[in-house]
């Protein structure tokens, strides 16, 4: 059973969206990688869960699939 | 240079086997008379199997080559007679500390568990280890054991046949054939037993180089494991200090896959990169300088008919984790007390069926440890290297990215989990370290410790639990280890035997491996559990 959620779930979808982009402002595209890697690394400690983990990179690496 | 390279220390000698008219056979065969094949022959004599070790050499090995040795080899090596006098000879050490760029990220304690007789880990020199093993050999041959080390022996042939191997050996005084009834193969990585015989060893291969310039010095460096990633005198590149006895340290430069060997084998270069290092004052003399490169792999079995392959040989890892020489003396307590129980008729010769099982599972789990650092510490991609630097950014703010720093998971021993021998875990609320198949953690016990008390053969430790002395099953003893929780001072025993059980009945192997546990005595099981762990079930 999935325990990843993949429907909406962020309050203020676009606030969210429009910061993420903002965080990547004025970066290189090396600074920016390392952006995205630190934050796909503290994300995914937040979660924590190595299930929702595994079917995160699974959703990510298909999206076609879902 | 130091003088223990050059003073052969088992120089070559006639022995009688030459002068036999017909092939003398011995029971078992050693060929390489490295840490594994010596540590494999001694815990053989020290069970009176006749021993033969054949080395093409008759030295110690040139540099110092393996130089950590982890807690659960210097148990093994306490049981073989010299695990103390390792231990005191070797520097130990408990903390690392992590560098990234110009900045220490973090520092790590290994934190050694209290109540146990060695320490997690020792830095020592392999000439030492083997000059030690050496020693240990002569003190067993001045008692009597049968024990015997050959040097200049080479092995130029392996005939195998299905009752025995017969060996061509060449010596400096000619030729002669030797027969076994047991192989066994500790001639390192690039085993040529193994390639006389055509075995596949297959795995990965890592495209880097690696230089390692082992450095007298008086340095004042605390005793702690250093490891760079990026430094600034080794961009892009890793690098390692460790400490080793009499002023010794080891230094270990990533250096990368295009590189010209003799070039930086140089003298001088190897200054500019010491001098960079370590700053342009300093005093030293190189006393080794080596380049490797190294992979991952082992051989589909280890076990090929009546040639058995034990330690390198048999598996391969990169050096990061200390895995190489721990894991091949874990192969030799492995197979010793196997050999003896099959020489000496007392169970079948499927019990070494287990043996691959076993090592295979171990050496599964080191190539799989050895594989993952190598990939964190050379990164094969560039976004296998952004990920690598993101985890090393975040470790110094954020304790939650430390545990993904790997700059080398130090050897543990493994856990037979589903060994054919392990007899199905029978005690409830007893401790996960200690189930079926684990390695016996030590305890204090007074002014002693629990492994000391374990025999050379089969233990029955009974804890609160009433028990024969002795129980004989098809010709193998286990003798009763009777210990109370009255004794136990520290709850040290309880708290890794016990758990919530309140009395316990453990079989323990002859290599202190658990193989079953009740919580009372039961003759009929542990009879069967005995069986069980000879191969007879």
């Amino acid at each position: 059973m999935s325990k990843l959620t993949l429907t909406a779930n962020i309050p203020g979808a676009d606030d969210f969206y429009a910061e993420l982009i903002e965080a990547h402002e004025g970066l290189t595209k090396t600074e920016s990688d390392a952006l995205n890697a630190r934050l796909v690394l503290t994300l995914a400690n937040h979660i924590g869960d190595r299930a929702v983990l595994t079917e995160a990179l699974a959703a990510a690496k298909d999206p076609k699939s879902g | 240079m130091n003088k223990i390279f050059e003073v052969p220390l088992y120089p070559y000698e006639r022995s009688p086997d030459q002068d036999a008219l017909n092939a003398v056979r011995h029971p078992v065969v050693i060929i390489g008379a490295g840490p594994i094949g010596l540590g494999l022959a001694i815990d053989l004599a020290q069970q009176d199997v006749p021993v033969v070790v054949l080395d093409d050499n008759d030295k110690v090995s040139f540099g110092s080559r393996a130089v950590c040795y982890a807690k659960r080899p210097l148990e093994i090596l306490e049981r073989l007679g010299c695990g103390a006098r390792i231990a005191k000879k070797g520097v130990e050490w408990n903390i690392g500390k992590v560098f990234f760029d110009e900045r220490q990220v973090y520092d790590f304690n290994l934190l050694a568990e209290k109540g146990h007789r060695f320490p997690a880990f020792i830095n020592l020199q392999q000439y030492y280890f083997e000059e030690y093993l050496v020693e240990r050999v002569r003190e067993l041959q001045a008692e009597g054991k049968p024990i015997e080390l050959r040097g200049a022996n080479k092995v130029a042939a392996v005939g195998t046949h299905p009752t025995h191997v017969r060996l061509e050996v060449e010596t400096p005084e000619g030729p002669y054939e030797l027969e076994a009834d047991w192989l066994v193969a500790c001639d390192g990585a690039n085993s040529p037993t193994r390639r006389m015989a055509n075995l596949d060893f297959v795995g990965k291969v890592f495209e880097d180089n690696f230089l390692i310039a082992d450095v007298i010095m008086e340095a004042d460096f605390p005793t702690e494991r250093w490891f760079w990633f990026d430094p600034p005198f080794n961009r892009g590149q890793s690098a390692l200090l460790h400490k080793q006895p009499d002023n010794v340290w080891r230094i270990d430069f990533q250096i990368g896959w295009d590189i010209d060997r003799e070039e930086e084998l140089k003298p001088e270069n190897i200054d500019k990169r010491l001098r960079a290092m370590l700053g342009k004052e300093i005093d030293y003399e190189l006393e080794w300088a080596s380049i490797y490169t190294f992979q991952c792999r082992r051989m589909e079995k280890f076990r090929d008919g009546r040639v058995i392959f034990a330690g390198d040989s048999a598996h391969q890892v990169s050096p990061f984790g200390a895995r190489g020489a721990n894991s091949g003396l874990q192969d030799t307590d492995n197979l010793g007390w196997k050999l003896k129980l099959i020489t000496t008729g007392k169970a079948p010769e499927n019990l070494l069926d287990s043996y691959d099982a076993e090592r295979i599972h171990g050496a599964d789990e080191n190539i799989l440890n050895s594989t993952r650092s190598t990939d964190f510490i050379t990164p094969k991609s560039e976004i296998s290297r952004i990920f690598r630097d993101a985890v090393l950014d975040l470790s110094e703010a954020y304790s939650f990215a430390r545990p993904l720093v790997n700059s080398g998971r130090l050897s543990v021993p493994c856990t037979y989990d589903d060994s054919p021998l392990n007899t199905p875990d029978a005690l409830d609320g007893a401790p996960q370290r200690t189930r079926p198949g684990s390695p016996c953690p030590d305890a204090p016990l007074g002014k002693g410790f629990l492994l000391d008390k374990l025999g050379g053969g089969f233990t029955l430790l009974t804890i609160d639990a009433d028990a024969d002395d002795e129980i004989v099953e098809d010709g193998v003893t286990a003798t009763r280890l009777a210990l109370n929780t009255a004794d136990d001072a520290t709850g040290g025993l309880a708290a890794r035997y016990l758990g919530d059980a309140t009395s316990a009945v453990y079989l323990i192997r002859p290599d202190q491996h658990v193989t079953a546990r009740f919580p009372e005595y039961n003759e009929a099981q542990v009879r069967f559990a005995i069986r069980r762990a000879t191969g007879k079930e």
